[in-house]
């Protein structure tokens, strides 16, 4: 009798990936968890969106990223910029408006920026972002650099018209844009069915003759499959690509929600499939991974985010008579703060 | 009277006129199954029906448009925007369609509708959650821009703006919801639009101040008070249509002007009121008018950038000396 082919069967991961894979998802997990205590304690101010629970959209779909490929999130995107490799330093930094942040304070949690990883920002206008990332592909393929720019964002952007343009010039002009959306059913407190007369996600890129493919978000190697083979197409020149990943998040919307437009019973049973302890139960099975790499790794993630809470502790604040800087690119500190404009340098 | 939070005033100006008039309905994102955002909206669902308290998607554009539509049809809408900073989406629809079609059309239609929700500052959000969008919009004629302090004002005004047969746009603040104040429960209670507040009188500087900055304003006059300095506070209200009689007639006695507002400086609704100040009142200035604004700078995350950014008391303390010369 031939064996049935289930999601049991062992999966073709080497040890060192699973490890790898792991470890991603705890650095992400750890820190958010961190966040929310430092929220509570206040060291972390302003919206502070978590994203527990969806942390093998992020890695599986990083794990397909290249150096040369872009990337540009939404609010909820601390853990997309740990795992593209921003330091937890930087982000804790951030996050604590200290100077050593990612964007020396300006942006906080929900606009992590960082040029040489190419992460082009957390974007906190729903839908904001898709119109950068099509463009930033425009860039890319004008200037013949083999980049492509995967654009994250969340089913509640699909209502927005910013989703819909951007689709269709990505796909008229051709644009290497991986479109990710992360789609964990509720927006804010609006669930997909009450705001989409299409709930399928997957028909909407292909109304734009976009290809797309639906994967279960919770799985980081299903992820991981379906973004490599995204991103493979994309950058052989076929223009964009839409994945929908389909997760869920564990916590609430930001630090102010009383959660009741869903079941407990239902995040319970969302809790069942968490991408971190359903991949560790799998590996384990399959002799791939053991409780003492869970143990080593998690001790190792621990140690991590200690330290980037203790830099971004021990971090300065920007003097506030920097406060002008960078408003325009040759304000000298100070420069443009009543309304003028910036003298310019030789006068 | 009773006392309501600044949210409870707000729903209850709603409430009131939705009981009055059918036509009139509620419509945003999170506003009905949520109770809002903010909660200003809880309970609304349950006593009016999802006819009448209508969630959108996250589609400002469009329900915006909807509004407008809906509003040249015989309806009378109230759109809420979860916060300002997202009717940036909406543009258009806010900027060309609401303001310019009773005159585009020669005056066949009338546009009643209300748009509203929280405005400016409200914490460390950065640059794109702390816009203040009273200059911006009120810059396009055929908007009126209404902008509370407190919130028997609120209720008052809110009920006048639902009345009305033009789009105004009614600002909130999302750190003044939980704020507390008697509010009148008269029959029919409504404020005039375009009548500014004398919250304060005295004789040696006019302070004029909306919104969250009217609060700086009036800190800044107890402790100038202390100092033996007598400060008039005048809360404008309305940004547009604009009360500059109130002022002009408090700059005519005091001689000397403060304006405070949250918002960027540049082409703002301080340097509107500077110049009809001068234009009106120039003979009896002994000072060139004072503006505290925010600088002319994104709003930035980090907690001690943020203090620095927005107007404070003691910036209004030191530009009330200013135009006394006693600093
Ligand atoms: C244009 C705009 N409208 C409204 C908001 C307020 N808002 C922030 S997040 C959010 C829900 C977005 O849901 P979704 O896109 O599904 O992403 P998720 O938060 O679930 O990751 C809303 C309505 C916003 N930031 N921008």
């Amino acid at each position: 009798m031939a064996k049935k082919k289930t999601n049991a069967s062992k999966p073709t991961v080497s040890p060192e990936h699973a490890r790898h894979l792991l470890h991603q998802m705890l650095r992400i997990r750890r820190m958010e968890e961190r966040a929310a205590e430092l929220y509570t304690a206040e060291k972390i101010r302003g919206f502070l969106h978590l994203y527990i629970g969806e942390e093998a959209v992020a890695v599986g779909v990083m794990e397909a990223a290249a150096e040369q490929d872009a990337i540009v999130a939404t609010y909820r995107e601390h853990g997309h910029a740990l795992v593209r490799g921003m330091p937890a330093r930087a982000i804790m930094a951030e996050m604590f408006g200290k100077q050593e942040g990612c964007c020396r304070g300006r942006g906080g949690s929900m606009h992590l920026f960082d040029r040489t990883l190419r992460i082009y920002g957390g974007n906190a206008i729903v839908g904001g972002g898709l119109p950068l990332a099509v463009g930033l592909g425009l860039a890319d393929a004008l200037q013949g650099r083999d980049g492509v720019t995967i654009c994250f964002f969340g089913e509640g952007a699909v209502a927005e018209g910013e989703f819909h343009e951007s689709m269709n010039l990505a796909e008229l002009w051709q644009l290497p844009v991986l479109f990710v959306c992360e789609n964990n059913l509720y927006a804010m407190g609006t669930a997909l069915d009450r705001s989409e007369s299409q709930t399928d996600l997957t028909e909407k890129a292909e109304s734009y003759k976009i290809p797309s493919k639906a994967v279960d978000g919770m799985d980081v190697l299903a992820v991981e499959a379906a973004a490599r083979r995204a991103m493979d197409e994309v950058r052989s020149g076929q223009g964009p690509y839409f994945l929908e990943c389909r997760t869920y998040r564990f916590r609430a919307h930001s630090m102010f929600d009383p959660e009741l437009y869903r079941e407990k019973s239902e995040v319970d049973a969302w809790k069942q499939r968490d991408p971190i302890a359903t991949f560790f139960d799998r590996m384990k099975d399959h002799d791939l991974l053991s409780d003492a790499d869970r143990k080593a790794l998690e001790a190792e993630v621990n140690e991590e985010i200690d330290d980037a809470v203790a830099f971004a502790e021990a971090g300065t604040l920007e003097p506030v008579d920097a406060l002008t800087r960078f408003v325009y690119s040759d304000a000298p500190s100070g420069a443009a703060s009543n309304g003028q404009p910036a003298a310019s340098p030789a006068s | 009277m009773p006392e309501l939070q600044f949210r409870e005033a707000i729903r209850a100006a709603m409430v009131e006129e939705m009981e009055r008039d059918e036509d009139i309905f509620l419509m945003g994102e999170e506003v009905a199954e949520y109770n809002g955002a903010y909660k200003v909206s809880q309970g609304m669902l349950d006593q009016f029906g999802s006819e009448r308290v209508i969630d959108t998607p996250i589609s400002e554009l469009g329900f915006a448009g909807l509004g407008i539509g809906a509003a040249m049809n015989g309806l009378r809408p109230i759109i809420e925007f979860m916060t300002w900073n997202f009717s940036f989406v909406a543009f258009d629809q806010v900027v060309n369609n609401a303001p310019n079609i009773r005159y585009m059309s020669g005056g066949q239609f009338k546009i009643p509708i209300v748009f509203r929700g929280p405005n400016g500052a409200a914490g460390q959000l950065a640059a794109t959650h702390n816009n203040s969008v009273e200059s911006l919009y009120s810059n396009f004629p055929g908007l009126k821009v209404v902008c509370p302090s407190n919130p028997d004002d609120a209720k008052g005004l809110l009920k006048t703006s639902i009345r009305d047969d033009d789009p105004v746009l009614f600002l909130e603040s999302e750190l003044m919801y939980g704020m507390k104040g008697e509010v009148s429960d008269a029959d029919d209670y409504t404020l005039p639009i375009g009548t500014a507040r004398i919250a304060r009188e005295g004789d040696d500087v006019t302070i004029v101040a909306h919104s969250k900055s009217y609060w700086r304003a009036m800190e800044a006059a107890e402790e100038l008070a202390k100092e033996g300095y007598d400060a008039e506070v005048i809360d404008p209200r309305t940004i547009k249509p604009l009360d500059i009689e109130t002022i002009v007639q408090s700059v005519q006695k005091t001689n000397r002007c403060v304006v405070v507002d949250e918002s960027n400086p540049f082409a703002s609704f301080a340097s509107e009121i500077a110049f009809q100040i001068q234009d009106q009142a120039f003979d009896w200035l002994d000072a060139p008018l004072v503006r505290v604004t925010a600088p002319d700078t994104p709003a930035p995350y980090a907690g001690n950038l943020m203090d620095e950014y927005m107007p404070s008391a003691k910036e209004v303390i030191q530009a009330a000396k200013r135009v006394m010369y006693v600093d």
